[in-house]
């Protein structure tokens, strides 16, 4: 079934894009991770425009985000404290992160920049993930029974001031830390159009030692905010937010979110993060193919205006 | 001439239309059978400005390295005629009138650093061509004992809003000796006009609807997923 989008100004299967919502909403339910960084490449293959695709892609990860974090809720497995710390850093971190993306956008480059961004820190956070996740994987199966030990070392996390008990999480460790946390994944989620959650997934577990099993839920929580504040600030100054788009994936993406979370609770964690950066890599081996590879078309048109 | 529609409307289940162009020429002299009579017709979409952008290699990265402004192009072009073009026109017509897609698009210099600006032109056609937004269609117009016309246009569902001019010109020994113009309006409807217009009166209000629906959305299947496991 065809359906027309009013503000992409194209027509595209509704079943589609009920199919991509729902994949990449099982994804996001997964591992907790907004799916922004494979829904805009994945829109852009359809064939939405790409300043549509970014601006509905954020509003579409505030649907899934909220839906997953609901079933996180009731788990009692998001860190609220936590969450509003690094909400707090994520919040000033894109607005900064804005403006850096108006510069660039003004010297011509940005998409270069973006796909840049992608490749490095898809790249870097996929190979570091998958490396850990792998020996991390080994050594539980090769102990068996043993529970798994528990990383107590006091290092610079633990030392900084102004410290907060996260009870949640099981921590007492500096707010300083998942400030500058959420401060770094705003200016990057500006920038890449994405929420940041598989970068601050990672962060949570290896920097702050939070328990894989709170990091989904917290991570969630925060990504909620931080995509609704990118989807106003695209709606008020591109007007590039397509509702029947929107609609259209989150439909998809609220069940295939449900269905996500309800998976990882039965997955092992080592195993979850396995995929997880599995994943990632793929989607950045992709990136960098398009960057290295000739393209077919050496020509790209933008409209920019009607005359 | 007429046209089996003069107005173009783009609802929710839009997938593209299909226009057709028909008419008959007035006859003022007999036939003659030594300089036959020629058609062309044009549809033209809302002129837009285009950026176009050429990758390189640079460090061994595909980039953008060279933009050219094309300050007028098309968003639409359609020329049908009953002949090749070039047989039936000649090149100042062609150049006065604007007939061929090359001469509708109006590009006022490339920058200087810029040698071969034609390539970005021709990259713009290139680039419609294969979306169907420019079309080339030679020998599709039907011309009758002389006198009656009809050929169709068919629109892809990409349309942007506006006025589209219908153009026919009548040639003769590649000269135009007649030409009618006519407008067709391509507009959105009920649902798809109202949100468009939403959008850009009122974007905020338009984008905090955008996340109520978002978190209801969330919210809902959250809530009847527990409810379906309860039961």
């Amino acid at each position: 079934m065809q359906i027309y989008l009013p503000i992409a100004e194209v027509s595209v299967n509704a079943f589609l894009l009920l199919g991509l919502g729902g994949i990449v909403g099982l994804l996001s339910g997964m591992f907790g991770i907004g799916g922004g960084f494979l829904m805009t490449p994945l829109l852009f293959f359809i064939g939405i425009p790409p300043a549509v695709a970014v601006a509905t892609g954020a509003n579409q990860i505030v649907a899934s985000s909220f839906s997953g974090v609901m079933t996180h809720f009731h788990k009692r497995t998001v860190d609220l404290k936590m969450g509003s710390v690094l909400l707090a850093g994520g919040l000033i971190g894109v607005a900064v992160g804005m403006v850096v993306f108006n510069y660039l956008k003004s010297l011509g480059q940005v998409d270069l920049l973006v796909q840049l961004f992608y490749v490095v820190f898809l790249g870097s956070v996929g190979i570091l993930m998958f490396v850990e996740s792998i020996n991390a994987f080994r050594k539980s199966r090769r102990i068996g029974a043993n529970p798994p030990t528990r990383r107590r070392q006091r290092n610079w996390v633990h030392v900084w001031p102004f410290k907060m008990r996260f009870r949640t999480s099981g921590l007492y460790i500096s707010a300083i830390p998942p400030l500058m946390i959420g401060f770094a994944v705003g200016i990057l989620a500006a920038i890449m159009g994405v929420g940041g959650g598989f970068i601050m997934v990672p962060a949570m577990i290896y920097i702050l030692g939070m328990p894989t099993k709170v990091v989904v839920g917290t991570s969630l929580f925060q990504i909620i905010f931080v995509a609704a504040f990118t989807t106003l600030l695209h709606a008020s100054t591109n007007y590039t937010v397509d509702v029947v788009l929107a609609v259209l994936l989150l439909l998809g993406g609220v069940i295939g979110a449900q269905f996500g979370t309800q998976v990882a609770v039965r997955l092992k964690p080592e195993f979850l993060r396995v995929l997880l950066a599995g994943l990632v890599i793929v989607v950045c081996s992709k990136l960098a193919l398009d960057l290295l590879i000739q393209p077919s078309e050496l020509y790209s048109l933008s409209a920019s205006g009607k005359d | 001439m007429g046209l089996s529609d003069t107005q173009v409307s783009i609802n929710t289940s839009f997938t593209g239309s299909q226009i057709l162009i028909f008419g008959a020429v007035k006859r003022e002299a007999p036939i003659r059978a030594d300089a036959p009579l020629h058609v062309v017709i044009t549809v033209e979409g809302p002129k837009q400005r285009v950026t176009v952008r050429r990758k390189s290699r640079w460090f061994g990265v595909w980039v953008n390295t060279a933009a050219v402004e094309v300050d007028a192009a098309p968003s639409f072009y359609a020329v049908a005629t009953t002949a090749p073009l070039n047989e039936i026109l000649t090149s100042t017509e062609d150049l006065r009138r604007k007939i061929s897609i090359n001469r509708a698009i109006r590009s006022v210099g490339a920058p200087d650093t810029i040698k071969d600006s034609s390539g970005f032109t021709d990259a713009i056609v290139r680039i419609r061509q294969k979306e169907n937004l420019y079309q080339e269609m030679e020998g599709d117009v039907k011309l009758d004992q002389q006198t009656l016309f009809r050929t169709a246009i068919s629109m892809p569902s990409d349309l942007i809003e506006g006025e589209y001019s219908v153009r026919v010109f009548l040639t003769r020994n590649r000269e135009i000796v007649s030409d009618y113009k006519k407008t067709i309006d391509v507009r959105k409807v009920g649902l798809e006009r109202w949100l468009f217009a939403l959008s850009r009166e009122q974007p905020i209000i338009y984008g905090l609807m955008a996340l109520v629906i978002a978190i209801a959305a969330g919210w809902g299947a959250s809530a009847a997923f527990r409810k379906l496991r309860n039961w």
